[in-house]
C-alpha cells in the first residue's frame, strides 16, 4: 500500500565522456566527444537512484529524458535497465552548439510536451561542463520551486522534505509538489541495470524521435544562435613534475626528515 | 519478456554464430555477455581459419575485422640463440582460396554479435549468468543477479572454464592435466615496420610457430601474428609440465621475447596488452555427449579445440559448432521436442558441418604431441646438427651422418627416434 498518492517523475540525464577518458583537442581547443568511451553523468546516476527509491516506495511513473545526438540512446536504455519505465531522447541538429541556456529551455519545452510532473530530477552538474546551471534553469523557465544538492528526499501529502548539503553541513527543507530537484554527487548507491530491464529496454526501445518541432522550439532561442557564451579561451593546465620521493624507515625519523626537506626547499 | 526461443549464454564466436543462425531462421534469441561489450575479455593467439566464415556469411565475410590475411607459415625450433625454421608461403591475398586471417578479437566478436543483433538477436551484455533453472534433469531457462528468463533450449557457449557445460552434468570439472596455460602480449609496431621486417604487402601477413626453447623444452610452444599495425606474440605450456618444472609462463615469455629470433620483428615497439588464459589439453578434449534436456554446449564450452605446440585451432570450430547447434534447435523445434533424445541429432549436425570429422582426425594426435621428446629432443638435435654444419672455422668437416649420431648421444636413442617418426607419420 503507497504511503501517498502515486508520483509522476521526470530525471535528466546526460551521456558525458568518461572523467579519466576527458581529453581537449590541442587545436579546436574543446572537448574531445567522439571516440572515447561514455558513461552516465555520475551525479544524474544519483538523481536516477533518488527517483526510483521514490517509485519504490510510492509507485508511480519515471521517465528519463536525454537531449542529444543519437549515441546517447546508450544511456537512455540503461535508466530503462535501472528501472525507469520509459526513455525520451530530444535530438535535432539545430540543438548542436547549446550553452546552458537553450538547454535548459529546450528540457523545459521537452517537459511540458511530455505531460505534468510532480517532480523534475537533475544531477547538481555534469562532468564535462560542471556549470550546473541547467537544474536551476529549468525551474526558472517552469516557474517551479527548486531545491539543489539535495542528498535525502521524502514525499508527504504533496509537501517535500529534503535533506541539502551546503559548505559547511546540511540545510533541510519543505516545499510544496511539483519541484525541481538537483541530486548531490554521492549521495546513494545507484543500482546495476538488471537483466529484465536491459530486455525492457530493448523491447520498448527509447522513443528517439522527439525534435525541435515536436517540443515547440523557437530556432532562434537555442544552437549556436541561442546561446550567449562565448568561449574566449581554454587553457590546460599541465600538471607539474612530482619528485617522487618515497620516505622509509621508522615513522618519527622518516617525518622529522621529511619535515626537513619540506622547510630547506621553502615549501613550508 | 521472460520468455525467448533460445538463450545463448556468452558472445564468442560459438554463441555470436549461433545466435546469429537461430535468429536469421526466425527464433527469438537472447544472447548474455558478460563483458562490457563482446570480446572484451576474449584472448586468443591471432589467427582464424576462413572456411568456416564464408558459409555463415557466403555473400560478404570479407568485411570481417580482417587484419591480414596470412600468406606465410614458419615453423621454427629454436635451441639456446639458434633456429631452425621450416618456411611455408601460402597463396598470396589476390586468391579467393586464402585459407586463414589474423584477428583482433576485440574487433571481431564485436563484429559477429554486431551480425547477430542485424538479424533479430537481443543481443545484452554487462550481465554474468549465474545460474541454469533446471527442473527434473531439464535445463529450462538462466538466472543472472534476481532475475530468471526461460527459453525452450539453452545453449551454453561459455569458453574453456564453462561452468554451465557441467552443471548441465554433461561435463567433469578441468583437471590441470587437461589445461594449458596461455600468455599473449599485443606488441605495436607501425604498418610499415610489419611490411618491412616481414617482408609483406599491403594486407598480408605471417603465423609464425615456435617450439623447443622457447617453452624451455616443455610441452608446448609459441606463437607469432602479424596484425595491421602489431604483433601478438605469445606462449603456451602445458599446465603439469609448468607446475612439476617449477616454471613461470611470465618468465618463458620474457625471455622468449629476448630471444634474437624474436628480438628482430618486435624490436622498438610497445606492449599495449596482455592477457592471460587457459585452452583446453593438447589435442581434444572434446565431451562425448554435448546436449543434456533443454541444453546444448558449443565451442570450447563443448572442448572443441585442437591444439599442439605448434598451431592452435578454436575459432573456427566455434561457429561451426554455434551453426550445427541452429539446426539442431531448427529440427528439435519441427517436432515440438527439446529433450536429450531429439536434441542428440546434434552429434549429426557437428558431424556434417565437419566439426567431428575434424577432432576424429586429430584424435590420436595427442599421444604423439604428448611425446615430450618433440618439445626438446628434437629441436636440439636439429638445431645442433645444423649448428655444426654451418659452422665453418677452418677445421675439419665432418660427415652429416657423423654429425647426427655425435648429436643424439644422451638425447635420444635410434630406436626412440625411428618410433617416434613413425608414430608421427601415422598420426598426421
Ligand atoms: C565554456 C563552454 C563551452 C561550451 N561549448 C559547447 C559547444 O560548443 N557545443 C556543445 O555542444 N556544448 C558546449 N558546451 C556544453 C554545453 O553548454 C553544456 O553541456 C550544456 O549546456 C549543459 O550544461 P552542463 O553540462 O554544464 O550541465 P549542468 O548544468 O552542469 O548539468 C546539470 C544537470 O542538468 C541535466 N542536463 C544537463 N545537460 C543535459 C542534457 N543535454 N540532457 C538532459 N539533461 C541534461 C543533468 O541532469 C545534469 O546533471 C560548452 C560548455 C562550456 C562551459
Ligand atoms: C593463448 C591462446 C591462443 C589461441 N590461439 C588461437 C588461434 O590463433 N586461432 C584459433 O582459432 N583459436 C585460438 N585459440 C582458441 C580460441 O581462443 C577458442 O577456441 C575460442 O575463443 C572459442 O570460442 P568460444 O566462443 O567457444 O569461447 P570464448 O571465445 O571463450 O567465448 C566465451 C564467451 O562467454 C562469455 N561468458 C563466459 N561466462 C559467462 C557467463 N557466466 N555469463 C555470460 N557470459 C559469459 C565470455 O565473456 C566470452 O565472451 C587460442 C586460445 C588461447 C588461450
Amino acid at each position: 500500500m503507497p504511503e501517498s498518492s502515486e508520483l509522476r517523475m521526470v530525471v535528466c540525464i546526460k551521456q558525458v565522456p568518461k572523467a579519466e577518458q576527458l581529453k581537449i583537442d590541442p587545436v579546436k581547443k574543446t572537448l574531445v566527444r567522439e571516440g572515447v568511451e561514455s558513461e552516465i553523468n555520475p551525479s544524474d546516476l544519483h538523481a536516477l537512484e533518488m527517483a526510483l527509491q521514490l517509485k519504490d516506495k510510492h509507485g508511480g511513473s519515471l521517465l528519463a529524458l536525454s537531449m542529444g545526438p543519437p549515441r546517447f540512446i546508450q544511456a537512455l536504455e540503461t535508466a530503462i535497465g535501472m528501472g525507469a519505465d520509459e526513455g525520451i531522447l530530444l535530438s535535432d541538429r539545430a540543438l548542436g552548439g547549446s550553452d546552458t541556456l537553450p538547454t535548459s529551455h529546450a528540457l523545459s519545452k521537452a517537459v511540458e510536451h511530455l505531460g505534468d510532473f510532480d517532480i523534475i530530477f537533475c544531477g547538481e552538474e555534469t562532468t564535462d561542463s560542471s556549470t550546473g546551471h541547467v537544474g536551476p534553469g529549468m525551474a526558472a523557465n517552469l516557474d517551479l520551486p527548486q531545491l539543489t544538492y539535495v542528498v535525502e528526499v521524502e514525499v508527504r501529502d504533496g509537501h517535500v522534505r529534503a535533506k541539502r548539503a551546503v559548505e559547511d553541513g546540511f540545510e533541510v527543507w519543505e516545499t510544496t509538489l511539483p519541484l525541481v530537484i538537483t541530486v548531490n554527487h554521492g549521495c546513494n548507491h545507484p543500482r546495476e541495470p538488471t537483466l529484465l530491464g536491459k530486455i525492457k529496454a530493448r523491447t520498448i526501445g527509447i522513443i528517439d524521435d522527439v525534435n525541435a518541432d515536436d517540443v515547440g522550439l523557437d530556432k532562434e532561442k537555442i544552437g549556436l544562435s541561442g546561446s550567449p557564451t562565448v568561449v574566449d579561451k581554454i587553457e590546460t593546465v599541465e600538471l607539474p613534475d612530482r619528485s617522487g620521493r618515497i620516505y622509509s624507515g621508522e615513522a618519527r625519523e622518516a617525518v622529522t626528515k621529511l619535515l626537513d626537506d619540506l622547510e630547506a626547499e621553502g615549501i613550508i | 519478456m521472460d520468455r525467448f526461443d533460445v538463450i545463448v549464454i556468452g558472445a564468442g564466436p560459438a554463441g555470436s554464430s549461433a545466435a546469429y543462425s537461430l535468429a536469421k531462421e526466425g527464433f527469438s534469441v537472447l544472447l548474455i555477455e558478460r563483458g562490457k561489450f563482446p570480446g572484451s575479455k576474449n584472448v586468443f593467439g591471432g589467427r582464424i581459419y576462413t572456411y568456416p566464415l564464408k558459409r555463415l556469411f557466403p555473400e560478404d565475410w570479407r568485411e570481417a575485422p580482417i587484419e591480414r590475411y596470412v600468406v606465410q607459415e614458419n615453423i621454427s625450433m629454436l635451441s639456446g640463440d639458434t633456429a631452425v625454421t621450416v618456411q611455408y608461403d601460402s597463396l598470396r591475398t589476390g586468391s579467393s582460396r586464402v585459407n586463414s586471417f589474423t584477428a583482433i578479437r576485440l574487433k571481431f566478436d564485436k563484429w559477429l554479435a554486431k551480425r547477430a543483433g542485424e538479424v533479430g538477436a537481443m543481443v545484452i551484455t554487462g550481465t554474468r549468468v549465474d545460474d541454469l533453472l533446471v527442473s527434473n534433469g531439464t535445463v529450462f531457462g538462466v538466472r543472472a543477479g534476481g532475475d530468471e528468463v526461460k527459453a525452450n533450449v539453452i545453449i551454453a557457449a561459455d569458453g574453456v572454464a564453462s561452468i554451465f557445460a557441467q552443471k548441465a552434468g554433461i561435463r567433469p570439472e578441468l583437471i590441470p592435466k587437461e589445461i594449458s596455460v596461455g600468455v599473449k602480449e599485443t606488441i605495436k609496431l607501425t604498418k610499415k615496420r610489419i611490411e618491412d621486417r616481414f617482408n609483406v604487402g599491403e594486407k598480408e601477413g605471417v603465423a609464425n610457430a615456435y617450439i623447443g626453447q622457447v617453452t624451455n623444452f616443455l610441452r608446448g610452444g609459441g606463437f607469432l601474428y602479424t596484425n595491421k599495425d602489431s604483433v601478438s606474440l605469445g606462449v603456451v605450456v602445458q599446465s603439469e609440465d609448468l607446475s612439476s618444472h617449477r616454471t613461470e609462463i611470465q618468465e618463458l615469455m620474457e625471455r622468449f621475447k629476448l630471444h634474437p629470433s624474436i628480438q628482430k620483428y618486435i624490436e622498438g615497439g610497445k606492449v599495449v596488452e596482455y592477457s592471460a588464459h587457459m585452452i583446453p589439453e593438447l589435442g581434444t578434449r572434446m565431451i562425448p555427449r554435448p546436449y543434456a534436456n533443454g541444453f546444448l554446449a558449443v565451442g570450447d564450452a563443448a572442448g572443441f579445440v585442437l591444439s599442439h605446440g605448434y598451431t592452435y585451432r578454436g575459432v573456427d570450430l566455434a561457429i561451426l559448432s554455434g551453426m550445427a547447434a541452429a539446426e539442431t534447435v531448427k529440427a528439435a523445434r519441427a517436432v515440438n521436442d527439446y529433450s536429450a533424445g531429439s536434441l542428440s541429432r546434434y552429434l549429426h549436425d557437428l558431424r556434417s558441418h565437419g566439426v567431428l570429422s575434424e577432432l576424429e582426425e586429430f584424435g590420436r594426435t595427442p599421444s604423439f604431441l604428448g611425446n615430450p621428446r618433440i618439445y626438446s629432443a628434437y629441436p636440439q638435435l636439429l638445431c645442433g646438427i645444423l649448428n655444426r654444419m654451418y659452422t665453418v672455422d677452418g677445421g675439419k668437416k665432418e660427415k652429416m651422418f657423423h654429425i647426427a649420431k655425435e648429436e643424439m648421444k644422451g638425447k635420444i636413442s635410434l630406436m626412440q627416434l625411428m618410433k617416434d617418426l613413425l608414430g608421427g607419420t601415422r598420426s598426421m
